[in-house]
């Protein structure tokens, strides 16, 4: 049992739905950044994904792009990222806390002495937008064995006859991703979701989270009402790149937050 | 061709794509499918005659294939060694390489029943043969140019503009190649029914590398009779030589050569400034490591921290962070040799040819010619090199002239 799996039990049990909430470590600075992080659980976020700033984020749109080279050219770097984990960690042991990245800059510093960093400074699960399953042997094995999450992305161009593929190693929850394109792209409806979702849920326990494009708290309630649970990324992304003080960042995550709390 | 295909170089890539550890599908899962879809179809394709004999005569009568082999006899003498040959691909239509590889992905894009076709571009040159293509087709042709690029090429932006294709600035990154792949690919992803992403080079994720190398070998194919025809039957060049941008234009000449041990195989990188720990170069495999980009693993020019560095070069069509990853692959099985060029080499290199053979080189082949300077001295009279002669360098009269120190008025 990792802390996601803990936290998944947890809301099951009072009946919640999950908040997941994405930060960019780093942006636009480490204090700022580890402040928002800090207050995320108080703002009711359930998991916090943090993301591990890449040059060359071919996924993400311009929200999440600029969120990226702000923080390269604040100087962020992965031992900065690790240590902004440690640093969270040393006041809240029961948040998860999922990296999400691209592959390369972990093969740079090597699988093996990346996945015990990244468990001793307390990361509970990853996202690798670049691995798809057919590249498991890469990190995907190596990090579940060493018990590590690997959350996998559906997307709506995963058909009937390969979920399975994108389902079987897959641990921790599934991330579905809305609609194609990248990060910040236009919301989905709700109508359109949730066929979507009991699809994947007929072939898997795992709970069936969904992002990209969601804004608004009500957006939230709506989407986090017809899956397991919702993420916000680009939305929050932008407060902080629009210099808001941490606090109002909190409140704005709060307000979302209480969105998918209510489904 | 070796009867025993384990020591055959020709047999790559494998299932998964990969050419040793290089190569690869590194892309996110909504593009997973869409490329499967392509590798099927592909495999398809490459099996079926009539999808051929389409190829064959497109390249004859709208190309202007085969392009002649010749024997650069001014150029021989005043080096004094080596026996040079140069394979004009800068005389298909659109003035490079570039097309022989577009028109394959065009012509297998129409037949999965595609209308939108996107692609990136450094220099333009691959731009150009996108668009002239798509407008042979009736097809929409968007093209991702970064935007430092866009005002560095000019005349090949009004090109594409005048074909019809719709030339999109990159602004994300810093504006160049490697930027502009990413947005194509960000395309992609968003635009995933009707939308055909036609690379350029022979890289991206598999089967990218393997498909855009066979569309290329037309290359060497025609080198292999027509130096036959010119030398006496079973004739084979001793060395090949190529510049490497991602690669294309030199797997191209390279792969039909890759199982006879006699042929010297060198591809030669752009090396900037000079390939030092100032990193203003572009030589991947000479000054990168291994690493994960744009859905493949090969050598990158990364910091430390696994992220990836601008590269510098003269030539905008070299100016790319990676290689395509035969060619690393090729690299660390030593079957090829790769060397890098400075840029003032290729501009003396540029300006020689024009002197001596009455041929304008487009500034990535005169890297390839700077290096054939180099070793052709050296060698005996009967030693024949081939060096590809991949595009016209009409497009870089103004870099020329800048770097020159003449002000041409645009
Ligand atoms: C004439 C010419 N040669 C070479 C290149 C480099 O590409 P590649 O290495 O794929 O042949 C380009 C790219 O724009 C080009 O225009």
């Amino acid at each position: 049992m990792t802390r996601i799996d803990d936290t998944f039990a947890r809301l099951r049990q009072s009946g919640k739905k999950a908040f997941v909430s994405y930060i960019m470590a780093g942006d636009p600075d480490v204090p700022t950044a580890l402040a928002v992080m800090r207050g995320l659980p108080g703002a009711g976020v359930d998991i916090i994904e943090l993301g591990l700033p890449f040059t060359d984020p071919m996924a993400d749109g311009s929200t999440i792009q600029l969120a990226g080279q702000r923080a390269l050219e604040g100087g962020m770097t992965v031992d900065a990222t690790l240590q902004m984990v440690r640093d969270f960690r040393a006041g809240d042991q029961v948040t998860p806390i999922v990296l999400m990245g691209y592959y390369n800059p972990i093969y740079a510093r090597g699988v093996d002495l990346f996945l015990n960093q990244a468990i001793a400074a307390g990361i509970d699960g990853l996202i690798v937008v670049d691995l798809p399953p057919e590249e498991d042997a890469e990190l995907c094995i190596p990090a579940q064995a060493a018990g590590l999450n690997f959350i996998r992305l559906a997307t709506p161009t995963t058909d009937a006859k390969r979920l399975p593929t994108v389902l079987r190693n897959t641990s921790g929850f599934v991330y579905y991703v809305s609609v194609t394109g990248t990060t910040g792209a236009a919301a989905a409806q709700a109508g359109d979701v949730a066929p979507e979702v009991a699809r994947i849920k007929a072939s898997t326990d795992l709970p069936v989270i969904v992002g990209f494009g969601i804004n608004t708290p009500d957006q939230a309630r709506g989407i986090a009402s017809v899956a397991d649970g919702c993420v916000v990324g680009s939305a929050i992304v932008k407060e902080i790149g629009a210099g808001k003080p941490v606090a109002e960042v909190l409140a704005f995550v709060a307000s979302l937050a209480a969105g998918a709390h209510s489904a | 061709m070796p009867e025993d295909l384990i020591n055959s170089y020709m047999t790559g890539p494998d299932e998964q794509g990969r050419f040793g550890m290089f190569g690869g599908r590194f892309v996110s899962e909504t593009l997973m499918p869409l490329i499967l879809d392509l590798e099927e179809r592909y495999e398809f394709a490459k099996t079926d005659p009539t999808f051929w004999a389409e190829m064959d005569w497109l390249w004859k009568h709208y190309v202007g294939r085969p392009s002649p082999l010749y024997y650069a006899e001014r150029l021989t003498q005043h080096l004094g060694g080596a026996k040079i040959y140069m394979k004009r691909d800068e005389l298909n239509h659109t003035g490079a390489h570039k097309i022989n590889n577009v028109l394959g992905q065009i012509i297998l894009a129409r037949r999965m029943g595609k209308t939108r076709i996107i692609a990136e571009t450094g220099a333009g040159q691959h731009g150009v043969a996108t668009a002239t293509v798509c407008a042979k087709f009736g097809l929409q042709c968007v093209v991702y140019m970064g935007a430092h690029d866009v005002e560095r090429q000019a005349p090949n932006v009004f090109r594409m503009k005048l074909l019809g294709a719709e030339v999109i600035p990159v602004t994300s990154g810093r504006g160049t190649l490697k930027d502009a792949m990413n947005d194509a690919l960000r395309d992609w992803v968003t635009n995933v029914r009707d939308t055909f992403y036609c690379i350029g080079t022979v890289a991206g994720p598999h089967p990218y590398p393997a498909m855009v190398r066979d569309f290329q070998s037309i290359i060497g194919k025609e080198v292999r009779w027509q130096l036959a025809e010119q030398e006496g039957e079973g004739r084979l060049p001793d060395t090949v030589i190529a510049a490497i941008g991602g690669g294309s234009n030199a797997m191209g000449l390279f792969y039909p050569f890759l199982d006879d041990p006699s042929v010297g195989i060198i591809g030669v990188e752009a090396g900037g400034k000079g390939v030092d720990d100032r990193m203003q170069h572009c030589a991947s495999l000479t000054g990168g490591r291994p690493g994960v980009l744009h859905g493949n693993r090969t050598y990158l020019l990364q910091d430390l921290d696994g992220q990836i560095l601008e590269g510098f070069s003269i030539s905008a069509g070299l100016d790319y962070p990676g290689i395509g990853p035969e060619h690393a692959w090729l690299h660390d099985t030593k079957r090829a040799q790769y060397v890098s060029i400075t840029d003032a080499e290729a501009l003396e290199a540029f300006q020689l040819c024009c002197k001596l053979e009455g041929i304008i080189p487009a500034l990535e082949p005169a890297h390839a010619l700077a290096h054939v300077m180099k070793i052709a001295p050296g060698l005996p009279a009967d030693h024949i090199i081939v060096m590809n002669m991949c595009g016209r360098g009409d497009k870089d009269i103004f870099t020329v002239a800048k770097h020159l120190g003449q002000d041409m008025k645009v």
